[in-house]
This record gives structure tokens, C-alpha cells and sequence, in this order.
């Protein structure tokens, strides 16, 4: 166990947590947004942002990718913190002004105005979640960023429809400003940002439609099992 | 580009992961581009996504996806050549080619681009056209310049049928 104090409270973190791991566990509220416990740290947000004092010096970090040390003092809502993470949410607010959780934080991080040119058109934060589950957790790499700067993206190879993406939705689910969607229409599952439409297969016993052919078929590879081992759906299974 | 030309690529840098920014320089440089099907080729024998891989190709300006022209015409728009007036020159060869900077030509001739600093200030408003350089440019000029890679064409092609 390693000891260590956020915002004067001795609390005690395990080798090779990070700051943040820590804090949310210990009940400190630090707002994040490109952090999952599935998932690397990425730091990506910023909005984590926190004072670290290491042998009497402090410095700005983000939490998420802080690993905690013995005998550090993190400052998570010192004057100097706050005034830069409201910086930060003004610029997420400028790049996705439509979403509600993005407007509620900002709210409650006291931004009330946006100084920079918005960008209506643009919807995603690029906080690259959505990537990371796909490559870690899934291991399908149907999408990634591409471009650089201003011009940064979040999209499937070529900008066409996403080869290798199995439309299992956990971009969907792991996504914090609900901009990838997914419709099921029949015996068809879109994930419409990625622009990847694929066929459902049907249970044997329901008749219901319960995953795309092209999802199962990539378990069965990985996972070695029997030809037959899908016709039946997870809730007849039993 | 045939399977066998990446085939030699890859073999020059080896089979890992690590290979592929050289590798993906190497087929810049022959094809002036890099073609969907090289990448997908690459990207099964290194055994990389291609999400990677597209991610990589769109980072980098040295590599492009789109096919690029025989004649790259590059603007200098530094500090020195725009007080000089590069904006104007940049505006008569987009007239004279008829595209935007980043664009080529449809007869894949004429591929422009901007650049911010050439670093032959001295000589500003520089272009550059296939790494050589034409100084002190004006508008009035740029027909001039291009027409010699113009009628170079010309030439090749009738080199070729002598």
C-alpha cells in the first residue's frame, strides 16, 4: 500500500494505480471524461487536471496518468486547478456545444460563456475512447484518429464504411457524448457513424434476431468454438 | 506497384511493426503515393490494423493517398515571400492550373502546394517546381515558369514515339 494525501486527507493507493483510480475510489469528485478503468489512461481530455507536490515542488498533471507515489500531495481543487480545468471545459464546450452532460459540467464548473468560434458541425471531443475499446478491449481496430491538428479525426480507415468493425456497440456504450449511434432495423444492426451495416443472425428456438453474422463468426475464429455453438441466442441458452 | 516491389520493401526493413513508417516512405517516393491495396498488403504481412496504418498516412504531409502529379509546384508563403507578395503569385497558378493548393491537375501533371518557408528568403517570392528553385516571382511570370514542364511532357512524349 502506498500512502499518499488528496486534499489533506491520507488516503492509500496500490502499485501501479493511478491518481485518479485513487481519488474516485477514496469518493473525490475529479470530473473526467476520456478515462475508463477497461481501457489505458490516454489523458486526453485534460479535464482531470490536478496539483501534484512531490519533495516540496508541485506541478500541474493530469490525474488519470499520474501513477501514485509514495508520500505525493495532490491538490484536486486548489485555485490554480480550477481556474485551468474551467480553460479546458470552455475549449470541450467551444468543440461539442449540443451535448447535455458536456453543457451540465460546464455549468457546474461555473463557464458560463464560450470565448472561442464554435463549431456546430462538429460533435465529437476527441478523446479517443471509442478507438481505445475498440483496439484493447474488442480487438477489432475498426476505427482510429487520423489527420492532425485542427483537422484531427475520429474515423474508420479510408472514411468509408469500417472493414473491420463487428458492430458489437461498445463504442456506443463507452462513448461520454453519445455521438456514435446504432439502429437495429429488422434483420440489419448500423452503427451509423461508422457507416458499417451488417447482417443479424436468427436463434433457433425465439427466432429472434441476436447478433451480426460477421460478430460471430469472428468469436468463433478467436475462440475456437463449434460451427454450431451460435445457433442458439444467450438468453435460450440458458 | 506489383506485390513482388513491396514484397523487396518490406524485406529491406525488415517484418515488424517498427518497419512501416520507412516502408510506407519507400512507396511514397516510387508511386508519389500510397495506394489503398500497398497499404492493405503492408498492413497483412506486418500484421498491423489498418486503422493504424490510415492513422499514420494521414498524419504525416511526406505521405498522401491521393495520387500526386509529375510536377510538384511548391509556393513559399513565409514571412519574407508573403510580404513580397507570394499571396498573388499563389493566386495566378491556382488561375493557370485551375486548382487549390493540396490539388492536382486532372492530367496528373501539376500537383500544388504551399509550403512556409523555402528558406532562400533573400530570393522571395520563391516557387519551387520539383526541387528547383525560380526567385523573385511575380504573376506575370508564372505562365512562363510552368509552360517549361509543360512543353517537358511534350517532349517525353515525343522522345517516346521517336
Amino acid at each position: 500500500m502506498i500512502p499518499i494525501t488528496i486534499d489533506g486527507q491520507p488516503v492509500e493507493g496500490k502499485e501501479g494505480e493511478n491518481i485518479l483510480q485513487v481519488a474516485l475510489d477514496a469518493g473525490f469528485d475529479i470530473p473526467h471524461l476520456c478515462y475508463n478503468e477497461n481501457v489505458k489512461p490516454y489523458g486526453a481530455c485534460r479535464l482531470c487536471l490536478v496539483e501534484v507536490v512531490r519533495r516540496g515542488r508541485s506541478r500541474m498533471t493530469t490525474a488519470c496518468t499520474y501513477p501514485v507515489m509514495e508520500g505525493i500531495e495532490v491538490l484536486t481543487q486548489s485555485e490554480k486547478v480550477l481556474r485551468a480545468r474551467r480553460m479546458i471545459m470552455e475549449l470541450i464546450l467551444a468543440m461539442c456545444p449540443g451535448d447535455k452532460l458536456i453543457q451540465d459540467m460546464a455549468k457546474q464548473m461555473g463557464v458560463e460563456q464560450v470565448r472561442f468560434k464554435k463549431d456546430d458541425n462538429k460533435d465529437c471531443i476527441l478523446c479517443g475512447l471509442c478507438a481505445r475499446v475498440c483496439d484493447e478491449v474488442v480487438g477489432a481496430h475498426a476505427i482510429s484518429f487520423a489527420f492532425r491538428g485542427d483537422r484531427r479525426e475520429m474515423v474508420p480507415p479510408f472514411l468509408g464504411e469500417a472493414m473491420n468493425c463487428i458492430a458489437c456497440g461498445a463504442c456506443v456504450v463507452v462513448c461520454p457524448v453519445d455521438v456514435i449511434r446504432m439502429k437495429e432495423e429488422g434483420d440489419e444492426r448500423t452503427i451509423i457513424r461508422w457507416k458499417r451495416t451488417l447482417k443479424m443472425k436468427q436463434c433457433k428456438v425465439c427466432g429472434n434476431y441476436f447478433a451480426p453474422w460477421f460478430q460471430l463468426e469472428k468469436f468463433k475464429e478467436r475462440a475456437k468454438l463449434p460451427k454450431d455453438f451460435f445457433d442458439v441466442c444467450f438468453t435460450c441458452r440458458g | 506497384m506489383t506485390q513482388s516491389e513491396i514484397e523487396a520493401i518490406i524485406e529491406r526493413y525488415g517484418r515488424k511493426e517498427s518497419s512501416i513508417l520507412s516502408i510506407l516512405q519507400d512507396i511514397q517516393t516510387r508511386e508519389k503515393y500510397l495506394p489503398r491495396e500497398a497499404l492493405e498488403y503492408v498492413g497483412e504481412k506486418l500484421q498491423i490494423p489498418l486503422n493504424k496504418i490510415y492513422r499514420i498516412a494521414t498524419f504525416y504531409r511526406a505521405l498522401s493517398l491521393m495520387p500526386r502529379g509529375r510536377h510538384e509546384v511548391c509556393v513559399c508563403m513565409g514571412t519574407a515571400c508573403h510580404v513580397r507578395g507570394a499571396q498573388r503569385v499563389l493566386d495566378q497558378l491556382k488561375l493557370e492550373l485551375g486548382i487549390a493548393p493540396g490539388e492536382t491537375t486532372k492530367d496528373l501533371n501539376f500537383t500544388l502546394e504551399t509550403v512556409n518557408c523555402l528558406g532562400v528568403c533573400a530570393a522571395g517570392p520563391v516557387v519551387a517546381i520539383d526541387g528547383q528553385y525560380f526567385g523573385k516571382m511575380n504573376p506575370t511570370k508564372v505562365e512562363g515558369t510552368l509552360k517549361q514542364f509543360r512543353s517537358d511532357k511534350k517532349k517525353e512524349a515525343a522522345d517516346g514515339k521517336a
